[in-house]
């Protein structure tokens, strides 16, 4: 089914105007109910009991005073759910509460279920652990070292969970082309997702044994197949409602042990379970940025031309394997969508440490060698004697190509982008023109618009919508998309309102209900626009197609004449002649029978086909360029960001209103985790949070907020509904090193490593001063043993996207 | 973190039916005024009453008095907003506006008081955390535990002076009424504060903060420069509160300068005073005062920021002052 709307078509209605949310007002006046809001009659309260040591065996546990005491009705342990799960098919390592074993300041032990959360609060200083401790393992050198006591008992042996090694061309060749070869080293803390809404679920069996599971997550699908797994009970008598979140922003994306443990309870007692997190629980749930080592060597010619660029990253995983896997595989894959490198080498090594797991957070795994990348280019640049506009500028990778790591790209406004925020910042008289104490720095990026492949291997849609349509006019669109506050119900009824030429207000939208919406894969990977927005408008066509049937009849006109807007169905050679679009369902509905359609989607197959090649390919990419002023005190070292102009491709914005919305909170967040942000622990005591808590997590203000000028660059994607693109994550990829770029125009520094707090930049301003080289950041990465890497020739060198056999690789060398 | 445990809240209307009460609770009693810095602490189980009494309803804690000439008398029961926003206060003593409008957040600042300002319980992060971390880590010498985290082999807990108004209050001469059953006294700002984390205060517990006397100001100029990481919500890491009086050809007459945020108690930096006094400030003085402002500071690891820094910025925090006094 053609999705174009060029040609003949009327112009677009809805597409395009900045519509209010269609769940705006019950957000805006408190109507909205959160997981936390739902109450059900003889609800219990859960509370999990959560270790506080780091690393250790579990000798035994003594719940026998905490079910005594009054009020409390259920207690459980890891025996009562044995069967591990986890996100990742390779990476089945958590168990609900943990059955012998403790892996981190937080991880859980056991769980009340209680009259009230008092009683429950109560009941945990009731129940005996007693625990035989092990080495506890901090970082990521400790965990390259160490290789007993393992925190887990796979992976690649020791504390190493996993290790890769890909290589794309002939690196020695494009090295010695090289008129220039740097190798610098960075790092990027992990931060957190900081959602202002705490994980909260509350599970009910019904009187025929079936369970409903209400939960704050951003993927139900994935949480109805962990409840299967880990219940074991059949998934068809599971009803995962994944409610409103008050913000994910990747930190919703894993099954969670709490929502397991909630409808254990409920199993057990009989009685529907609620449990909310703390804001503690909430940071030892994390499955934020890891942090990462990275070393890069990249060559270049005298141009700024890259010839070859050698990556290699070391994240510090936390306890768990989450998305682990993926995000190691993703600080590795779209170096090459941005400026053309040729030949391309990645290593990766994730590890294991005794601190809360690490996951997928807003870039997934991409902020981090962005931001190496992006410092480098700029180093390159003042080397070279470029300027960074020009040397970013000069070698954009080109619309409707494959790169050297086989990712196939269509549209690329990265371009337009760069030309918008150079001009709007006035970058020609600012950069290196500014007093001493203020600079200017610029800096790029680019995100998938949704994964390639879905986490568990199928060959099924990635996305379905239902569409329903009633004799009165009414429309319903159902679909297993999650609104995370992102706006996806709304770009729904945005789409579907367009090909029906009905108001998005007159939608419904229902989501998120595995029992009556078709199968969307979650809110993640910046896939839900293009991927929902596909299936919707295929859905929306087929029933504009019905009614077009219908009406041309009715009328006596040719079908191709039948148009729709303005709620009707009408002759575009003669629109008085037409029937209401109410009317216009029922004579679809009395030739066809009850209207529904249905639409999904599957992305294009990746012309990568080695292993290792599921993680990178995406429908579309989008780009965004930031250019950053800042003011730095060289007295204090603190960085004021004054302005931020930032360009985003957005490819076409459904709502330009909500992609700007995505573009400021993703400014917003880039300047938390450039200056401030940072999950730490405290060596002396045992590796425990610092300081889990909203005041203490610096986090900016909307007073450290600067201006931000936006500017969305549309250039139609043709894989993307109406030509859209993602924006909720990439905009923020620039930011980060956008500003240790200006800092360096501003003082003369670099800080190679986030976040850039005052004292790292006073310590590089001081050094300079005495003449040294003014740098903050590691020195280092630890020695690894890579694996012998697989080789793929490029596309250039003649590749098909299969692996080298290992033999002809050996020949090659 | 947890709810607030069940206490008993009382509301005297008069100041001596306030102290009765606290006298009948005895030590399980404490008072609270906005509850901003209590409430919290009761939540994670660092203070526990078992009888709260409010304050805010003692009318006659809640006037302001008097003026420049005169001095004033603040009630201690004044909201922080109201501080920031009297006129009497704006014209004759505006560092105290300035530095109450910098206290956390205008939310905060619609509870919280002048008198629980002066008041606020010392803060540390390994103390300031949730019941359950803190038994993680097996509690510390401030509650419940008997070592301290910050200082291991330290006897004495060094949990920090955080409020912002206090070491504008030693700076400004301010002096305080405090009344028990027992009878009333006035103790001066500076002599209300001691350097120990626990026992932060010279003000027995059933003694109730009546009266703030502020002297004439006479020709007396001041100045507070506030270290947080945000210009929200946080809690000052270093303060510098600056006073100076001089004479017309501008040799400094009387110099004040007061550290907060850097230690259990407001730190008066005489050194600097010293170096100041008898002198008209050029840059020489004030980098040396600075210098020496920077020698006394010794923070530790239990704020925000790394305490090397916090130490360093003692140097251009007072400079900065002393420069805006010029
Ligand atoms: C998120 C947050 C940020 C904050 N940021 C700052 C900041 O930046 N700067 C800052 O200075 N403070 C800050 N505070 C602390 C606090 O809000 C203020 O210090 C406030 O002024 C305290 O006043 P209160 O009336 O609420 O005190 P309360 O909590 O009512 O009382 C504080 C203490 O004083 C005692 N007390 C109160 N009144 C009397 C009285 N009349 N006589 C005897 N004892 C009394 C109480 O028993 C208690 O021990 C912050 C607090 C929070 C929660
Ligand atoms: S300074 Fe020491 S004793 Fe005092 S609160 Fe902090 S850790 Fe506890």
């Amino acid at each position: 089914m053609a999705t174009n709307n060029g040609d003949n078509e009327q112009p677009l209605k809805v597409v395009g105007k900045p519509f209010r949310k269609v769940d705006a007002r019950a957000k805006c006046t408190g109507q909205t109910l959160f997981a936390d809001d739902i109450t059900l009659p003889r609800m219990l309260f859960a509370k999990l009991l959560r270790s506080h040591v780091p690393h250790a065996l579990i000798k035994s546990i003594d719940t026998s005073k905490a079910i005594a005491l009054p009020g409390v009705v259920a207690v459980i342990t890891g025996r009562d759910l044995p069967i591990p799960y986890g996100i990742l098919p390779v990476s089945q390592d958590e168990h609900a509460l943990c059955i012998d074993k403790v892996r981190f300041i937080g991880d859980p032990v056991a769980a009340i279920a209680a009259l009230d959360e008092d009683t429950a609060f109560e009941a945990m200083d009731l129940i005996e652990v007693e625990y035989e401790p092990l080495e506890s393992i901090s970082t990521i050198e400790d965990a390259l070292s160490i290789e007993q006591p393992r925190i887990h008992d796979y992976g690649s042996g020791g504390n190493i969970h996993k290790k890769v090694s890909l290589e794309f061309g002939d690196m020695e060749e494009g090295f010695a082309e090289a008129d220039l070869i740097r190798e610098d080293v960075f790092f990027y803390e992990g931060n957190t997702h900081l959602p202002m809404e705490q994980h909260a679920a509350l599970a009910h069996f019904d009187a025929d044994g079936k369970l409903t599971l209400w939960s704050a997550t951003q993927t139900p699908h994935y949480v109805h197949r962990a409840l299967a797994k880990t219940l074991e009970i059949p998934a068809s008598h599971i009803r995962v409602i994944a409610t409103p979140n008050g913000g994910g922003f990747g930190g919703k994306s894993d099954p969670f042990n709490h929502e397991i443990v909630v409808a254990k309870l409920a199993m057990i007692t009989g009685r529907p379970v609620k449990v909310t997190l703390t804001r503690e629980e909430v940071f030892y749930c994390h499955r934020g940025r890891h942090p990462v080592l990275m070393w890069v060597k990249t060559g270049v010619k005298r141009d700024g031309a890259i010839t070859a660029m050698h990556f290699r990253s070391l994240l510090d995983g936390g306890a768990y394997g989450s998305y682990g896997v993926a995000s190691t595989f993703y600080t590795g894959a779209l170096q090459t969508v941005t400026y053309n490198i040729p030949r391309y080498k990645f290593e990766g090594v994730r590890v294991f440490t005794n601190k809360p797991p690490c996951g997928p957070k807003r870039g997934h795994g991409t902020p981090q060698p962005r931001f190496a990348l992006e410092v480098q280019i700029d180093k390159i640049a003042e080397e070279l004697g470029l300027d960074p506009v020009e040397i970013r500028r000069r070698h954009l990778v080109p619309p409707d190509s494959v790169t050297a790591n086989y990712l196939r790209v269509g549209s690329n406004g990265l371009g337009e982008c760069i030309d918008k925020v150079v001009e709007a910042s006035d970058w020609k008289n600012k950069f290196q023109k500014l007093p001493y104490g203020r600079g200017i720095g610029l800096a790029c990026g680019s995100y998938l618009c949704g994964a390639g492949l879905p986490i568990y291997w199928n060959d099924m849609p990635h996305s379905g919508v239902q569409l329903r349509l009633d004799r009165q006019g009414g429309v319903c669109v159902m679909c297993g998309s999650i609104d995370i506050g992102q706006g996806s119900d709304s770009i729904l009824a945005y789409i579907v309102a367009e090909v029906l030429g009905i108001d998005p207000f007159d939608i419904r939208v229902l989501t998120a209900d595995t029992d009556l919406t078709p199968v969307d894969l979650g809110s993640y990977s910046s896939r839900v626009t293009l991927m929902t927005g596909n299936a919707a408008l295929q859905a929306a066509e087929r029933a504009r197609e019905l009614l077009t049937i219908a009406v041309a009849e009715k009328l006596d006109v040719p079908i191709e004449n039948i148009t729709f807007a303005e709620r009707r169905a009408f002759d575009v050679e003669n629109p008085d002649v037409g029937v209401s679009f109410a009317e216009a369902v029922q004579l679809a509905e009395a030739k066809f029978g009850t209207i529904g359609t249905v639409g999904s989607y599957t992305p294009p197959r990746s012309p990568g086909k080695f292993k290792g090649a599921g993680v990178g390919p995406s429908p579309a990419y989008s780009y965004s360029a930031a250019v950053v002023e800042a003011d730095v005190d060289p007295e204090t070292g603190i960085i004021t960001v004054e302005r931020v102009w930032i360009a985003h491709d957005i490819g076409r914005s459904i709502n330009p209103a909500l992609v700007m919305g995505q573009v400021e909170g993703s400014v917003y967040m880039g300047l938390g985790e450039a200056l401030m942000e940072e999950m730490t622990y405290r060596g002396n005591r045992n590796v425990v949070h610092k300081f889990p808590s909203l005041l203490e997590y610096k986090s900016p203000t909307t007073l450290e907020m600067c201006d931000v000028k936006t500017f969305l660059v549309e250039d139609p994607d043709p894989n993307g509904p109406f030509g859209a693109k993602e924006v909720g994550q990439g905009p923020l990829l620039p930011i980060p090193p956008a500003v240790v770029n200006a800092v360096y125009d501003a003082v003369g520094v670099r800080i190679d490593e986030v976040p850039a707090s005052p004292d790292k930049v006073l310590k590089a301003i001081r050094e300079k001063a005495q003449g040294k080289e003014g740098r903050y950041g590691p020195k280092s990465v630890p020695e690894v043993e890579w694996p012998a890497p697989l080789k793929v020739l490029t596309p250039a060198e003649g590749g098909d996207g299969r692996e080298l056999p290992r033999e002809a690789a050996h020949m090659k060398d | 973190m947890m709810r607030l445990p069940k206490f008993e809240y009382r509301v005297p209307r008069e100041i001596s039916e306030a102290v009765k009460m606290m006298a009948d609770a005895g030590p399980d009693g404490m008072f609270v005024a906005g509850g901003t810095d209590l409430y919290p602490n009761m939540k994670r189980r660092q203070q526990t009453p078992k009888t709260v009494i409010s304050v805010t309803r003692l009318q006659e804690m809640r006037a302001i008095r008097g003026d420049a000439e005169t001095g004033i008398v603040i009630g201690p029961s004044i909201s922080l907003t109201d501080i920031c926003n009297h006129p009497v206060i704006n014209r004759d003593y505006p560092v105290v506006a300035e530095a109450a409008r910098l206290i956390s957040t205008p939310l905060l600042r619609n509870m919280g008081t002048i008198g629980g300002n002066l008041l606020l319980d010392t803060r540390c992060n390994y103390y300031d955390q949730n019941y359950e971390w803190r038994k993680g880590i097996n509690f510390c010498m401030k509650k419940d535990g008997d070592i301290c985290w910050v200082a291991p082999s330290s006897p004495k807990c060094w949990a920090v002076q955080s409020a912002d108004l206090v070491p504008v209050m030693v700076a400004l001469g301010a002096r305080v009424k405090l009344v028990s059953t027992l009878g009333e006294r006035m103790v001066t700002a500076e002599g209300l504060y001691n350097d120990d984390g626990i026992n932060y205060l010279h003000k027995r517990p059933d003694e109730l903060l009546t009266e703030i006397h502020l002297p004439p100001r006479n020709g007396m100029k001041a100045v507070y420069k506030k270290l947080r990481r945000r210009g929200a919500f946080d809690f000052p890491v270093l303060g510098v509160a600056a006073t100076l009086d001089r004479a017309e050809d501008g040799t400094v007459r009387d110099a004040r300068l007061i550290l907060g945020g850097v230690a259990p108690a407001p730190i008066r930096v005489k050194e600097a005073e010293g170096i100041l006094v008898g002198h008209k400030l050029d840059q020489e003085r004030m980098a040396a005062a600075a210098e020496a402002c920077y020698l006394k500071a010794r923070p530790l690891d239990n704020t925000d920021f790394l305490m090397n820094w916090r130490k360093q910025m003692a140097r251009p925090f007072v400079l900065r002052a002393l420069e805006e006094l010029r």
